[in-house]
């Protein structure tokens, strides 16, 4: 047996038999060699169309499935009356030929027909509309679930998970504590230097207390904190939700008869529910500190000032408002999260498509709910 | 040229930590062989593959194929060899964002340069040659049944008509049937392309009908290399256990065929 061989070139040399085209071929013609197989068979088909009466595989090294398609190529393939003679070829070569002959391939299947570009946005759009009604719809069923999976597990006796929740306020709150630290202090920093640059102006760079602690209390510390939990936590409970999905592991929850919402969900609402307002808390004093620390270099209000000023402007009133908008804000990242998980079909693709989705769409709606909770304080003067 | 098997391997060493899995095989694989290695779980198996095709590091000892040392070929080299080899793996590997027909233009695409319709025309033949019906060529992996998957998987293997065909448990989770018509289809294709066949495999009918020879591992060592009819008459426990337990009745008749 000849050793497929990748050194011998292939060539096809047109002679004339009988007065039709005859081809006579060499080398090796393997998908090694396609490329320059495919242009010569295409070059000796667009300049004789006639049909071919003999083609001589003598020297032909080497045949694979490529090669043995171009040669039926070359014969007219599409043409069932002529089928020119294969003469001098090896045995296993004509039995490759023969193979592919005798199996050959469907007929392309028409592609699917386009949009005119003209109804493509609209279609885009309605699409788009749709999608976020039945998205609408799906979030309120996982809440409703998650409802239903947090009464069952406080009602009814069954293994408390305590180790999963437990594990699971450690990765989505503890380990995101030092992070969402550093940030808050810089970001607290950097907003109370450039208010000392404008309030000096005035004269009033003292201000730079309140203003810092409040904004600090009512707004930063949770929205950096929630934005930092989305990006974090949202993303790997929407890609865990979506591997698992992927690769069977809710049905095999299902089938044994675990509710996968308890099982799977509840632990990381809880985590987050819970947890979400102790970060902020968290946030927000990191966020002082910062202040501190600009408001004594940049703004030379000692530290005791600082903190009698501190003291005379925040309330139980400022420190609510912050706390209660967190468990809302976590409520929004792993509704979002969750949902997106389920909705992950088979491939990678959509897999990271989903966790796009629910990170983008979390930091979205975390900013909006914040929007309408401040319009919702100052209309109810809080 | 013929003489040199097309694979060689020898003293054969792959460690986890400590742990040896693979430790000190030697086996070889004739050109135009079909070679069915069985072992009891946890012999190896899969490790000596994924060592072979160089997923896996190998603490010493060679590996050979057409003669040429693995590990003394350039970085280009080693991919023209890649070429050259089709690998099934155990659960497909198929791509999941591609549907099964860019599956297996895909390796053309990478490494022809041919043009896109050829390329159809090729993955078509490919689909037709492992029994997928055309209208599964559209769908994505998620939406096809497991042997269908097995069946895309080696459609993809076979992509760019390779030399050596490495095989992890191909009839595993196919029916009788398609199991009997993927044997059928690895005998084809090794006699019109000159395939050699390095095929893990449990099947017992698949090594009666398709292996012309067997190698069984058992704790990172060979345990025997030969024939089918060598096989039975072997005396090492396991093989004794493995040939003529309760699900190998049926070879005691067909070993005369053979």
């Amino acid at each position: 047996m000849t050793a497929r061989s990748i050194g011998q070139e292939p060539q096809l040399v047109r002679a004339e038999s009988d007065g039709a085209p005859a081809y006579k071929l060499s080398g090796a013609w393997t998908s090694a060699h396609a490329r320059t197989l495919e242009r010569a068979v295409d070059a000796a088909r667009s300049s004789d169309r006639s049909p071919v009466s003999r083609i001589d595989m003598g020297d032909v090294l080497a045949l694979d499935t490529i090669g043995a398609w171009l040669v039926l190529g070359l014969g007219g393939r599409d043409d069932q009356a002529a089928r020119p003679e294969l003469v001098n070829a090896e045995p296993r070569h004509l039995a490759l030929i023969e193979r592919i002959k005798s199996q050959p391939p469907a007929a392309v299947q028409p592609a699917p027909t386009h949009q005119a570009w003209f109804v493509r946005p609209f279609d885009t759009l309605g699409r788009l509309i749709v999608g976020a009604g039945e998205d609408i719809v799906r979030l309120m069923a996982v809440l409703g679930q998650i409802l239903v999976s947090l009464v069952t597990a406080v009602l009814h006796r069954g293994p408390s998970r305590a180790s999963s929740y437990v594990n699971q306020f450690d990765l989505i709150i503890l380990r995101a504590v030092p992070i969402v630290v550093l940030i808050a202090l810089v970001v607290g920093a950097i907003i109370t230097q450039q208010s000392i640059l404008q309030l000096r102006n005035f004269g009033v760079a003292i201000y730079v207390v309140d203003l810092g602690a409040i904004l600090m209390l009512r707004e930063v510390g949770l929205l950096l904190a929630a934005i930092m939990i989305a990006g974090r936590s949202g993303s790997a409970i929407t890609a865990e939700i979506g591997s698992m999905r992927m690769r069977e592991e809710i049905d095999a929850l299902s089938v044994m008869g675990v509710d996968p919402y308890r099982a799977l969900v509840l632990p990381r609402m809880v985590a987050l529910v819970v947890g979400l307002p102790l970060l902020s808390f968290i946030a927000a004093l990191a966020g002082l500190v910062g202040t501190a620390i600009v408001a004594q270099v940049y703004g030379d209000i000692p530290f005791d000032i600082f903190l009698e000023r501190l003291q005379s402007t925040l309330n139980m009133r400022t420190l609510l408002v912050g706390l209660v908008k967190a468990p809302v804000m976590a409520l929004i990242i792993g509704l979002v999260a969750i949902n997106e998980g389920f909705k992950v079909q088979g491939s990678a693709e959509s897999l990271g498509r989903h966790t796009t989705a629910s990170v983008v769409r979390a930091i979205f709606l975390v900013i909006v709910a914040d929007g309408l909770f401040a319009m919702f304080f100052a209309a109810i003067g809080f | 040229m013929s003489e040199t098997p097309a694979i060689e391997i020898s003293d054969l060493v792959v460690a986890f930590g400590p742990r040896r899995v693979i430790d000190g095989l030697d086996l070889e694989v004739a050109r135009g062989e079909v070679m069915g290695i069985i072992g009891p779980s946890g012999s190896g198996k899969s490790v000596t593959l994924r060592a072979l095709i160089g997923l896996l590091a190998h603490q010493s000892g060679t590996v050979k194929f057409n003669g040429r040392d693995v590990s003394s070929l350039s970085g280009q080299e080693r991919l023209a060899q890649s070429r050259r080899w089709g690998v099934l793996f155990q659960q497909g590997a198929l791509f999941s964002s591609l549907t099964v027909a860019e599956n297996i233009e895909f390796p053309l695409r990478e490494h022809l340069g041919i043009s896109r319709k050829l390329r159809r025309e090729i993955a078509r033949i490919k689909i037709e040659q492992v029994g997928l019906p055309a209208s599964a060529a559209s769908l994505y992996p998620s939406e096809l049944s497991g042997g269908m998957i097995k069946r895309a998987a080696l459609a993809r293997a076979l992509a760019l008509d390779p030399e050596i065909l490495f095989l992890d448990e191909p009839t595993a989770g196919l029916d009788p049937i398609g199991a009997a018509r993927f044997d059928q289809l690895v005998l084809n294709l090794k006699d019109s392309l000159g395939l050699t066949v390095y095929m893990v495999t449990h099947d017992l009918d698949s090594l009666t009908t398709v292996c012309t020879r067997i190698a069984a591992l058992g704790g990172g060592r060979l345990l025997k290399a030969g024939t089918l009819r060598e096989m039975l008459d072997a005396d090492d426990p396991w093989l004794i256990d493995y040939f003529h337990g309760p699900r190998a009745r049926h070879l005691k008749g067909s070993e005369h065929g053979v």
